[in-house]
């Protein structure tokens, strides 16, 4: 259970207040338009910013005193995922051990990593040797062999096409259940979170409006705001109607 | 074959670090003098080896460009330099060297030193004498200048090369020279004298190098720089130029230093200093005069004798020596 | 919220570089009080140290001015043409701003001098040479040796980031010669001309060893040369400090004129030269062209040539030989070897803390710190050399502090050099790695290994390399330490040149230029296999 209790923070004048709870085992979509603090939730919880008050709690222990690495959550970026001067292999081990210090339990860990999520043939390759799809399949290994209860997604698969965009998400989404992990996906496309998230939160003006099943959706959502951002991608996606 | 070997040595320790390990070693007396003394081909080494002989020590010569350079040091380093004794300044430098403060008494018997108008100082003892004159090709030129008037005013057809007063004593020699002959006239003088002059240098080594590789008919350098010549060399043609005017006498002298933790072996040169051994290797070393009565070589006597010598007292140098150098740098950049 | 707090990960570099600009003070004060004979309305009405600085802006004004606008059309033509050896050639003018000094004076000097190549042309015709390569003259054309390939390597790049598309423009709109450069390249070159031209200006002005060995005399002396004179001459350090400081103030004057009358500009880092594809080709345009890249290449190669040439003498093994010759040489690699090392440490160690600031948005802070590293820049290293001789002469004897002093003044003047080339490239590298790092617990020396060595190894090497032959190449730290007993190849060729042993002095000048840019080549070769090595 990850729980954001009346945090609050501050970022050039722009005023963000969360005060959610996420259940274990979730797979949560945020959505809201650009802009209004979809990434600066994940940051908070991820905790390359603090915020000014409040409590952020994962299982009901605070982790606000914690370093980024040491919460119990791995991450995964828009971009920049690998160390373009490393192996694929080096930067998986990296979530291992932050030196390169491997013990053949860990080794044989990220070989059966590296085999569940596809990329056993690519471990000998640098970054710039692989396409934009195989390189987040990479950081996506690295994120899994960290053995973190809890994945942040901020867009990670955002620049790729739709089609491998979803079987991306369904990689992850069948990992995590196998794993018990909960993951947080932000994303701009609805429909990314139609097909596998189990709840969404909705973040506008720097609030999280609302949080609860994916189920409920709809354009007709009671909350204006998020009627308003649904019906202005309706002309794209016709299962929310 | 030793040099080679040695220098193999040296390029073996390169990656040693700088700091290499002191050997015990006999007690060392540092003297800092100017390169042209302690160079291989100057009286350097054979007064070494000489006095390393009766000493049981172990002498250095660490050499600067010229007899000001030395002095500048010594400033530099204060209290904390490692130099014994001073050797290289001259006459025109003691009073300015003694205000420093940095210079210590000596008590050496100066009886056997032969110098004009005799010597008295407490603080230096002379070691050699020469005086400042023009040196030229007498092959290449038939009619050198009769008087140091004549040269500045009249001769467009020559060009010279001297030093730089601030930095070498025979520059400083010559600015006191000019300033004999010219007194409160030296500012146009110089101005006549710029026109013809090929480049001023940092120290006599310099200049008497680009002189003898023919980039000038003339150098500032001394009477006995001819005997150079006609004795290592056997050439004839290097000749002085006697002015009518006189020519400016330089004493070289040297002292010890107050800080200086080997005041005995420093007086024990001293001593060394005035006597035959050292003063037999001015003549055909340092190619100038000694103090003492040694023999002088009989080429010696082929040499211009000047008909005056001139001198300015020490004090009024060092009173003077800041103006008179701007002076003459203003007269040079007007 | 903003982290106002400083980062661990900062403090090192904070501390170093207070410390350095704190040195500096001290050094200078040093100076400043050594004694109190002091008169400032003597020095301020003094003819001489009016007609230097006179002089200092004269020289500099000129040397900027012949040297930039050659490099327009040299740029120019480089830009629009392709023909053997360019890249060579590009190679060789990225290399003559960190040649010795004095290899590249011995360079001209072998074919200006009074006994070079060109005077015993003119003899041939029984003529004699029409110039003296001593005073104005020999500046001047050191001073375009060395800035002119400079300017043009700026103005290319400059030339370089015009897009593709602009040129199609231009052909499009049948912009030909001289009004595609007047309405398309031009506007690119305006922009960089103030900062190359003040750059250019500052180098001259503070020029030292150039003026020192073809200055010939009082006459032709700048503020710098006449602050060594100072001090080493006259041992007035007092004259000596307050020359340094009205050099300082006059670079600041000029260094804020430039930020005024130019906005920031942002040079693309990457060197890439335009495609030749685009232009309106004339036989006229053609040999305008080869005329300029002729001329240039006229300028720059056979002085570098001749030190190549007279180098291997009669007098080669003499000087490989001497025992001299393997001290000096043996200093100059302890020197140069530990400066660089020093001064790429504190430049990392400064990027460390002020990339941290460019992260947050704090550029303000970050410029300030990087400020006052390179403070040194205009202040004259002799001066700091001296000061710090002076605080530390209590504690041991001269020769047995300067060479640890020389290091010490040598790694502060490469480290501006250090930092300018490694602040982008490091930067670079916390933008992308920084919340990655964060992330997986990488800090430290695990951060230090597998993120920053592993990614920046060849800016490193490089910005090792450059310090490295800067200190080499330096004659103004060592100027007031050396002896014969101790000196380092520059001041070796120096006393050789001076006391006018050429052929020995070519030896010297040539081991220094092969030091030189063996260095560069060398450290080259190795990332060349280390790339073959990725392929595999």
């Amino acid at each position: 259970m990850i729980e954001f209790s009346k945090v609050n923070y501050n970022y050039q004048q722009q005023q963000f207040h969360f005060n959610l709870q996420i259940k274990q085992g979730s797979l949560v979509a945020i959505l809201g338009p650009s802009g209004t603090g979809k990434s600066t939730l994940l940051n908070l919880l991820a905790g390359f910013i603090s915020p000014i008050e409040g409590d952020i709690k994962i299982n009901e222990q605070s982790i606000l005193k914690q370093a980024p690495y040491q919460r119990p959550l791995s991450i995964l970026f828009q971009d920049n995922n690998l160390f373009t001067h490393l192996s694929a292999y080096d930067n998986i081990g990296l979530g291992l051990h932050p030196g390169l210090k491997l013990t053949d339990q860990q080794k044989e860990h990220l070989k059966t990593v590296a085999l569940q999520v596809g990329v056993e043939e690519l471990l000998t390759r640098f970054p710039a040797e692989l396409s934009g799809g195989e390189q987040q399949r990479v950081a996506l290994a690295r994120c899994f062999v960290q053995n973190k209860p809890i994945l942040l997604l901020d867009e990670p698969f955002s620049a790729l096409d739709p089609i491998l965009r979803v079987a991306m998400l369904e990689r992850v989404q069948s990992l995590a259940k196998s794993e018990n992990v909960t993951v947080l996906m932000v994303t701009h496309h609805i429909e990314d979170a139609l097909a596998v998230a189990s709840d969404f939160i909705f973040v506008d003006h720097g609030k999280a409006l609302t949080a609860e099943s994916i189920d409920q959706l709809k354009v007709t959502h009671p909350n204006k705001h998020l009627a308003h951002f649904l019906s202005a991608q309706v002309g794209r996606i016709h299962s929310i109607e | 074959m030793k040099k080679k070997i040695t220098a193999l040595i040296t390029f073996a320790t390169l990656i040693a670090m700088p700091a290499l390990a002191a050997s015990p070693t006999p007690e060392k007396l540092t003297v800092y003098t100017y390169s042209s003394f302690a160079s291989e081909w100057g009286p350097g080494p054979k007064i070494e080896a000489a006095f390393e002989k009766s000493c049981q020590c172990d002498l250095e010569f660490i050499a600067l460009d010229d007899g000001v350079t030395i002095l500048n040091r010594l400033r530099l380093e204060g209290k904390s330099s490692e130099a014994d004794i001073l050797l290289g300044l001259d006459d025109s430098l003691m009073a300015t060297a003694k205000k420093t403060g940095l210079l210590d008494k000596h008590n050496i018997d100066l009886s056997a030193v032969n110098v004009e108008n005799g010597w008295k100082d407490n603080t230096f003892v002379p070691f050699d004498y020469g005086y400042f004159a023009f040196i030229y090709n007498s092959e290449k030129l038939k009619n050198p200048p009769k008087s140091l008037k004549e040269l500045v005013e009249q001769r467009d057809d020559l060009n010279i090369i001297y030093q730089d007063p601030r930095t070498s004593t025979p520059g400083l020699g010559l600015m006191l020279w000019m300033k004999s002959v010219y007194g409160e006239k030296a500012n146009e003088a110089w101005k006549n004298l710029a026109a013809k002059t090929v480049t001023v240098t940092k120290g006599w080594s310099e200049a008497y190098n680009m002189f003898l590789n023919g980039e000038a008919d003339m150098v500032l350098s001394y009477t006995t720089s001819p005997a150079y010549h006609i004795i290592a060399e056997g050439k004839e043609q290097y000749v002085a130029a006697s002015f009518s005017e006189g020519h400016y006498r330089q004493t070289e002298v040297a002292a010890i230093v107050k800080s200086s933790q080997h005041k005995k072996l420093a007086t024990q040169f001293m001593n060394f200093m005035l006597s035959d051994s050292f003063q037999s290797q001015i003549a055909t070393g340092n190619w100038m005069y000694p103090v003492t009565d040694v023999l002088l070589p009989t080429e010696f006597d082929q040499l211009t004798l000047p008909v005056k010598t001139l001198s300015f007292p020490s004090k009024e140098v060092a009173k003077n020596r800041k103006a008179w150098t701007r002076e003459w740098l203003i007269s040079l950049t007007d | 919220m903003v982290i106002k707090q400083i980062k661990r990960v900062q403090i090192p570099g904070i501390l170093l570089s207070i410390g350095i600009f704190t040195f500096v003070l001290m050094a200078v004060t040093a100076l400043l009080t050594h004694s109190s004979s002091l008169n400032i309305t003597d020095i301020w009405t003094d003819a001489y140290y009016r007609h230097i600085t006179v002089f200092s802006f004269y020289q500099a004004f000129l040397s900027t001015l012949l040297s930039v606008v050659l490099a327009i059309p040299i740029s120019h033509a480089l830009s629009r043409r392709e023909f053997w050896g360019k890249t060579l050639l590009l190679k060789l003018f990225a290399t003559t701003l960190v040649l010795p000094t004095l290899v590249a004076v011995f360079g001209l000097l072998a074919i200006y001098g009074n006994s070079g190549l060109l005077a015993s042309f003119f003899a041939y015709f029984n003529l004699k040479l029409p110039f003296s390569i001593f005073g104005l003259n020999g500046i001047l054309l050191a001073h375009v040796f060395f800035n002119l390939p400079f300017a043009c390597r700026l103005f290319l790049q400059a030339l370089g980031s015009i897009p593709d598309k602009q040129h199609q423009l231009a052909i499009h709109l049948g912009l030909k010669n001289w009004y595609k450069f007047r309405f398309v390249e031009w506007p690119y070159i305006r922009g960089q001309l103030p900062h190359i031209a003040g750059l250019i200006f500052m180098l001259c002005f503070t020029s030292f060893a150039t003026v020192m060995a073809l200055g010939g005399g009082p006459k032709s002396t700048t503020i710098e040369l006449a602050i060594y004179q100072a001090i080493k001459f006259d041992f007035d350090l007092q004259v000596g400090a307050l020359l340094a400081l009205w050099q300082i103030c006059l670079c600041a004057v000029l260094a804020v004129f430039i930020q005024k009358i130019s906005g920031s500009v942002l040079l693309s880092s990457n060197f890439h030269s335009t495609k030749n594809t685009f232009i309106h080709d004339s036989v006229f345009s053609r040999c305008w062209d080869f005329s300029w890249i002729i001329l240039t290449g006229l300028l720059v190669l056979p002085p570098l040539f001749m030190v190549l040439i007279s180098g291997i003498n009669f007098k080669f093994f003499v000087v490989l030989s001497d025992i001299n010759f393997w001290y000096a040489f043996k200093n100059s690699l302890l020197i140069a070897f530990f400066a660089g090392l020093i001064a790429v440490c504190c430049a990392f160690f400064i990027l460390l803390a002020s990339r941290q600031w460019r992260l947050i948005g704090l550029n303000g802070r970050a410029d300030k710190i990087e400020m006052l590293a390179t403070i040194i820049l205009v202040t004259p290293g002799l001066v700091i050399s001296t000061g710090l001789f002076l605080l530390l002469r209590e504690f041991g004897s001269l020769s047995a502090m300067s060479l640890y002093i020389v290091i010490a003044v040598n790694a502060l003047m490469a480290l501006p050099f250090a930092l300018k080339s490694l602040a982008q490239p490091m930067l670079q590298n916390a933008q992308k790695y920084e919340l990655l790092c964060a992330s997986l617990g990488i800090f430290s020396l695990n951060r230090f290994y597998w993120v920053e060595w592993k990614s920046l190894r060849k800016p490193i090497l490089q910005a090792l390399c450059l310090s490295f032959v800067l200190s080499i190449g330096d004659l103004s730290a060592i100027a007031l330490f050396g002896s014969h007993s101790f000196s380092t190849l520059p001041l070796y060729l120096f006393q050789l040149l001076g006391s006018y042993q050429m052929e020995s002095a070519a030896v010297v000048a040539l081991v220094l230029l092969v030091l030189s840019v063996g260095v560069f080549i060398v450290v080259e070769s190795v990332f060349k296999e280390k790339v073959v090595k990725v392929k595999e």
